[in-house]
């Protein structure tokens, strides 16, 4: 099994006409994603990759359904597309602009929630369950079907932790990046329970960075009711204070945001915190292993 | 994006914030002008982008126009060290120089996003003149928050009510609601990341004043606001910072020796942490995006070449919309114009990796090739002990 998505999940693909969406298209249909539709206003009519386009989301979801957005489209025009899509009813959408205003989240969050719609990213590779379906960026073969659910909040640093996983024969039930932004969809939290919900992904690996409270929450979240064993590493051990967290940052989280301090929550909940980013894998086949 | 007090103010100026008088001075000539003009004793507040300026020296007080030429004197050329600003300090290169006041109390205003809540909020505090973050740790009661509605927006009764919460007359509340509501205007009006006033002060004759304003913008809605870009000051960002800028690249100067290229923030994040728990100390932070091109890997390695601190370099790629073949010739060319005085690591993974060993073998350069990057950062701090 895995989470959010499978082999059946209808996709359609928002911004399929530029060059992100329609290179990205081909592989996701290479890997064996259920494309149904693409989305370009003004385009409608034309096809990608065999694909139909409609001009308006709604027209492609009544033409053909659809489980899932995947959103390619520039900043300016992204928060119209995430409402678009929620408007439509899309319950899940994966959207992989880097650069979206901060205020503009702020009222797409607050659409979604009324809308009770599921949001992965923006700023993310997005969503894989290897051997059924991908909406995302990453490279298809370093994955491998199999009981590791993997969430970050990076991109190419998740590749390398499902890379040492693959080698140490550890597939994946699914892997999620969550995305780098302020404000974005499902976190941490969501995901973990998710993951204790599915009955397949047996560990999850967590991997944060310095910056908000989003592992802090997951800390509080892994020791009161997740029943799964976790590795967790977190980026920005050396990253200088004061650069990548603002002022403002630093006050809300009231002294948190550090490495050091998500770390020591982690741990403190009973995660397996590592160090070194080249242990992460052996850490989970360590755990796995002693599980039996 | 950060700008100059003297430029948040002159900003909020279309918003009627009640300011201090003053003008901006880039000698002391021009202080002791400004200074007459006031006809009365002046602040002098030295222009940089780095907080704690107050007790690092930074701020002085003048009672007359020669006075106030001689503090200038000082102060303009004078690097200051703060808690906020690099170990060598930030140059002063102007002065804001405004009236004194008579202040009766000094308090906090802000609005800032908060994260976990996923709305915009805005801060008050009776104790103005302190740092935030220190309230927050020894008297979090002090601060009072209004979440804002996304969809409502900040409504008067709440402006009242932080105001009110300050302990002011309502006459003094109702005034300051007007300023609070004026900032969240201009909040929105220019995608600001935070807009403060600290200390906001309370004087004995012309009610409220920002004595002290900083706003910084969400580099994320700069496209919205083209006519910011002039407010950015380049003398205040490191040189190599400046020219990664140019290129896309994201680029922050570290104190270390190993000059790192990564793809993708995470990785260059991680990649940095592991070279610490190597016995290794990274000079940078250098993260070429996921869909860098072989020109912006090119300019990435040069913006390495030219840190004299580097002594080793060592490049961490995961492939994937960026492809090891693309990494290996942008490298690759980059060696070949420029000489390359120290030992080049370089760990491949992902997309076209063979095709880029290739062009790495091919090209008779001497690099170092790791397997792992566990092993490449081994290698790169090995290579300079």
């Amino acid at each position: 099994m895995s989470i959010l998505i499978d082999k059946k999940t209808k996709v359609i693909v928002q911004g399929i006409t530029g060059s992100e969406g329609r290179f990205h298209t081909s592989k996701m249909l290479e890997y064996g994603t259920n494309i149904v539709a693409g989305v370009t206003p003004g385009k409608g009519g034309q096809n990608v990759e065999g694909i139909p386009v409609f001009n308006t989301v709604m027209e492609a979801v009544k033409e053909k359904g659809a489980d899932a957005s995947a959103i390619f489209v520039p900043p300016a025009f992204a928060a119209d597309a995430i409402i678009e899509a929620a408007e439509a009813s899309i319950p899940l959408i994966v959207c992989f602009t880097e650069g979206i205003p901060t205020l503009d989240m702020v009222q797409v969050r607050y659409y979604l929630d009324q809308k009770g719609t599921k949001l992965i990213g923006p700023n993310t590779p997005g969503i894989i369950s290897p051997g059924k379906s991908k909406i995302g960026l990453m490279a298809g073969y370093i994955h491998k079907e199999g009981e590791i659910g993997v969430i970050s909040r990076s991109g190419t640093l998740t590749y390398e932790v499902v890379d040492q996983l693959t080698h140490l024969g550890l597939g994946q039930s699914t892997c999620i990046g969550i995305g780098g932004d302020p404000i974005i969809g499902l976190n941490f939290v969501d995901i973990l329970d998710l993951f204790n919900k599915d009955p397949d992904t047996k560990g999850v690996i967590l991997i944060g960075e310095i910056g908000g409270q989003a592992e802090e929450e997951a800390a509080k979240f892994i020791k009161d009711s997740f029943n799964k064993p976790v590795v967790a590493f977190i980026a920005g051990q050396t990253a200088p204070p004061g650069r990548r967290m603002g002022h403002a940052g630093a006050i809300i989280a009231g002294g948190s945001g550090t490495a050091t301090h998500k770390m020591e929550a982690l741990s403190n909940a009973g995660a397996k915190v590592v160090k070194s980013p080249a242990n992460i894998g052996m850490a989970m086949f360590e755990l796995m292993k002693n599980k039996g | 994006m950060k700008i100059h007090e003297y430029q948040a103010k002159s900003l909020l100026k279309e918003f009627n914030i009640p300011l201090p008088k003053g003008e901006l001075a880039e000698s002391p000539e021009d202080a002791k002008t400004i200074a007459k003009k006031l006809a009365k004793p002046v602040v002098l507040k030295a222009q940089i982008h780095a907080g704690g300026r107050g007790k690092a020296g930074g701020i002085l007080m003048a009672e007359n126009p020669d006075d106030a030429y001689q503090k200038a004197s000082s102060l303009i050329g004078k690097r200051l060290i703060t808690p906020q600003s690099s170990p060598e300090g930030k140059l002063v290169r102007k002065l804001l120089v405004e009236e004194q006041l008579k202040i009766k109390k000094e308090f906090y205003l802000s609005f800032v996003i908060d994260r976990a809540k996923r709305r915009l909020i805005a801060m008050v505090s009776k104790f103005g003149g302190m740092e935030i973050e220190e309230i927050a740790k020894t008297d979090p009661k002090a601060i009072l928050k209004e979440e804002i509605d996304p969809l409502i927006g900040l409504k008067r009764f709440q402006a009242i009510r932080i105001a009110l919460g300050l302990g002011v007359r309502y006459s003094e509340a109702a005034k300051l609601s007007g300023i609070i509501l004026a900032l969240y205007k201009a909040f929105y009006k220019w995608d600001c990341s935070l807009i403060e006033i600290n200390p906001l002060v309370l004087t004995e004759d012309k009610g409220w004043v920002a004595l002290d304003l900083k706003i910084n913008f969400d580099d994320n809605g700069l496209f919205r606001h083209p006519e910011l870009k002039e407010l950015r000051d380049i003398y205040e960002e490191n040189p190599l910072e400046v020219e990664a800028t140019k290129y896309n690249l994201n680029y922050i100067k570290l104190d270390g020796n190993v000059g790192c290229m990564v793809n993708g923030a995470g990785l260059a994040m991680a990649t940095m942490d592991l070279i610490l728990h190597s016995g290794g100390k990274p000079a940078n932070f250098l993260d070429v995006g996921g869909g860098a091109t072989a020109e912006m890997v090119e300019k990435g390695f040069e913006v390495l070449l030219s840190d004299k601190d580097v002594k080793v370099i060592f490049i961490n790629i995961f492939g994937g919309i960026l492809r090891c073949d693309t990494l290996a010739k942008g490298v690759v060319e980059a060696t070949k114009k420029h000489t390359v005085p120290y030992p080049v690591v370089i760990r491949m993974e992902g997309t076209n990796v063979e095709e880029g060993r290739k062009i790495l073998k091919d090209s008779g350069l001497n690099f170092i090739v790791a397997k792992s990057m566990a092993e490449g950062a081994k290698k790169a701090v090995e290579a300079i002990s």
